[in-house]
């Protein structure tokens, strides 16, 4: 029972940890703005086209790698200074919108530099290579993900709690006029969150895509709904409950994509029933059912509206 | 500031109708004098159905102020019930040819297939809708979203394949080329498949308009402008959420079964959030919260990017001089811009929250206070 499971757990985790690093992209930028960045999705597959085309220019790993970073770092700060910054005294709807728009627009713009066909991701050595873990073969990213997901987060908290940009990054969430009246200077802080939730969302592509291949204009869409269901289920604002969420996600969407040959292999059902039909609708169903039982999630502060 | 609305027709609204009117007597004509292998029909079929789609979401986010991304999900709908329900029991053995020629063994006419098509994207809406409508502004938009990509996934579901077809393609049902009347030769006496599907369209969007302007309407209105307000004003709030949303699923449903005779096939995988985003920018730049904006723009959206901007897809030349950029795809790339711009800059889309007849009125304010009981 455990030999079958296992593999699909192992997955889980992983996949888990890559939602987790684009989670915190949604869930910081959700805590300061109050937007939902539909856009976060799509940065995360730019950094994944950007990688493709650099390792193509032949830029050794050891630089494009740091340069795919920066320049996704860099993507978020110009989507928010030209797309979200005149916003920002618009009704929400406006800025919602407008990342939608940004969101079509990146896809758009990938489509026509790749012609709209999938393209193969470079192998990166190391992380590519195969692994054998309690009998279950599996890439060395699959071991390599939670493991770089939890350092960076610690790192992250640490940042916020301890430093003078994060203690301003604390502030702006909590009331963004009055840290205004305080002297913060929020545009530099509303900055700062998107270069941070960029960064995280390459280093996630990094790893998700050496997993999965390939990359094509619509291959950030789903993820990043996917990692934004996961920021709601922590509770959206809290770094620690998006990290959980994700994981969470991550698990049962793997045993879900598995549970035809689980039940098989328990003796529970006679043939396969199709169920992994279902692991992105379960994800979604996850969503309603915790916005409905508790809408502010796991880890969230409890909102009250004001007349 | 008391406001009476006013109860008889003014000279710009019977303007308006007879604009209206002078459109479908054009398309009729147009219809028969050029050939319907036309760029411009294309264009007109499928703006009419984005305009319905564009129209029936405008009523939600514009007129009612819920925040909604599902419309894709009740398109789905309404395609698969118009296509299930009218593919001709001779063809469905080819058709359902992996499930024994399927569950449904009738068939029904194309109109009672649409209403039904929109009763059953509404009976949807209304199980949705229970849990989802309590949720505010973000949070409904992505619970709808995810309520579409469910419908999506369960709709191409094997094991409910007799009814849907699993993931294959549903075909050979009515589409807008069967409304041409033909002789006993095959000739086509009389060309109506670009009118009929501006007539279905029409009545949908007249019914809608009819909505707004009851005092259901209004009390939409007083929701989106204030939630708490409209409560304290004696409207029931669930009640009347609920009933924009099945309404405007209903009509999307209605929308859904024309792309279906649009395009002549129906698949799960085509209704994506894609979609529905594609019609949120057409409401956006038309004007939230305007009808005729909504329209106007989806076949302006329609013809950029079926025809007119067609010719940023090939490599042009002026002379020895190759257009540098131009290829597959950068029609989409200036298209993105477009909108980037609109959503920016020109937050009001082409018409704002006016209307046609507004356009007619002496005096724009004037006219608007006049609506101000419902604007």
């Amino acid at each position: 029972m455990f030999q079958t499971i296992f593999p699909y757990l192992l997955t889980g985790i992983s996949v888990g940890g890559q939602y987790a690093l684009i989670a915190i992209g949604y869930t910081m930028v959700y805590g300061i703005l109050r937007l939902i960045n539909f856009a976060h999705g799509d940065v995360f597959m730019v950094a994944g086209i950007l990688m493709v085309y650099i390792v193509a220019s032949g830029a050794p790993l050891y630089v494009s790698i740091p340069v795919v970073l920066i320049l996704t770092a860099l993507i978020g700060f110009v989507i928010e200074r030209v797309a979200y910054k005149p916003l920002r005294s618009a009704p929400r709807m406006s800025i919602m919108i407008s990342a939608i728009g940004v969101s079509y627009t990146l896809q758009n713009l990938v489509l026509y530099i790749t012609g709209g066909l999938n393209q193969f991701y470079p192998k990166i050595p190391f992380i590519s290579d195969s692994v054998t873990i309690f009998g279950a073969t599996t890439k060395m990213v699959t071991v390599i993900t939670p493991i770089l997901t939890i350092v960076l987060v610690v790192a992250l908290v640490l940042l916020i709690n301890h430093t003078k940009i994060g203690m301003a990054m604390r502030a702006v969430s909590k009331d963004f006029e009055t840290s205004q009246l305080m002297g913060i200077k929020i545009n530099n802080v509303i900055s700062v969150t998107f270069v941070i939730g960029s960064f995280l969302a390459g280093v996630g592509s990094i790893l998700y895509f050496s997993n999965y291949t390939t990359v094509i204009q619509t291959s950030g869409a789903m993820p990043g709904l996917k990692a934004f269901v996961a920021a709601v289920f922590g509770g959206i604002g809290s770094i620690p409950g998006a990290v959980v969420g994700a994981f969470i996600i991550g698990i049962c969407e793997s045993i879900i994509k598995g549970l035809d040959v689980i039940l098989m292999k328990a003796g529970l059902t006679k043939q396969m029933l199709g169920l992994a039909t279902f692991s992105d609708a379960f994800t979604f169903a996850l969503l309603i059912v915790i916005l409905i039982a508790k809408p502010t999630g796991l880890f969230g502060e409890k909102i009250t509206d004001k007349v | 500031m008391t406001i009476i609305r006013k109860k008889k027709a003014d000279a710009a609204t019977w303007i308006s109708i007879g604009i209206v009117a002078l459109i479908y007597v054009a398309v009729f004509v147009a219809e028969q004098l050029l050939p319907p292998t036309h760029m411009l029909f294309t264009v007109l079929k499928k703006g009419a159905t984005y305009a319905l789609v564009a129209v029936s979401m405008n009523l939600l986010n514009g007129f009612t102020g819920l925040f909604s991304l599902g419309q894709a999900g009740f398109m789905l709908v309404g395609a698969y019930t118009y296509a299930i329900l009218t593919i001709p029991v001779a063809q469905r053995p080819a058709v359902y040819q992996y499930f024994d020629g399927g569950l449904v063994q009738f068939t029904m006419p194309v109109i009672p297939a649409l209403i039904c098509a929109g009763l059953i994207a509404a009976i949807f809406a209304f199980l949705i809708g229970l849990p989802v409508l309590r949720l505010k502004s973000d949070y409904l938009a992505i619970a709808t979203l995810g309520f579409a990509e469910i419908i999506r996934a369960v709709f191409q579901w094997k094991n409910i394949g007799a009814l849907t077809n699993g993931s294959n393609l549903l075909r050979a049902f009515p589409t807008f080329e069967d409304f041409n009347i033909r002789a006993a030769d095959g000739t086509v006496k009389l060309y109506l498949s670009t009118l009929v599907p501006f007539l279905i369209a029409g009545v949908c969007i007249g019914l809608i308009v009819l909505l707004l302007h009851s005092s259901h309407g209004r009390a939409f209105m007083a929701i989106r402008d204030d939630e708490i307000a409209a409560e304290a004003m004696g409207i029931n709030l669930s009640r009347h959420k609920q009933m924009a949303f099945c309404t405007s699923s209903f009509f999307a449903g209605i929308g859904g079964a024309m792309l279906a005779m649009y395009t002549a096939s129906v698949q799960a995988k085509s209704f994506t959030s894609a979609m529905t985003y594609e019609i949120l920018l057409i409401v956006v730049i038309g004007g939230i919260g305007s009808v005729t904006g909504s329209c106007i723009s989806s076949f302006l959206f329609v013809a950029c990017s079926e025809w007119w901007l067609r010719f940023l897809d090939q490599k042009q030349m002026i002379g020895d001089f190759e257009v540098p950029l131009l290829r597959n795809g950068f029609r989409l790339v200036v298209f993105s811009v477009i909108i980037m711009i609109v959503v920016l800059f020109f937050r009001q889309g082409i018409m704002g929250t006016r209307e046609l007849p507004d356009l007619f009125r002496k005096h724009p304010k004037k006219a608007k206070a006049a609506k101000g009981g419902k604007a």
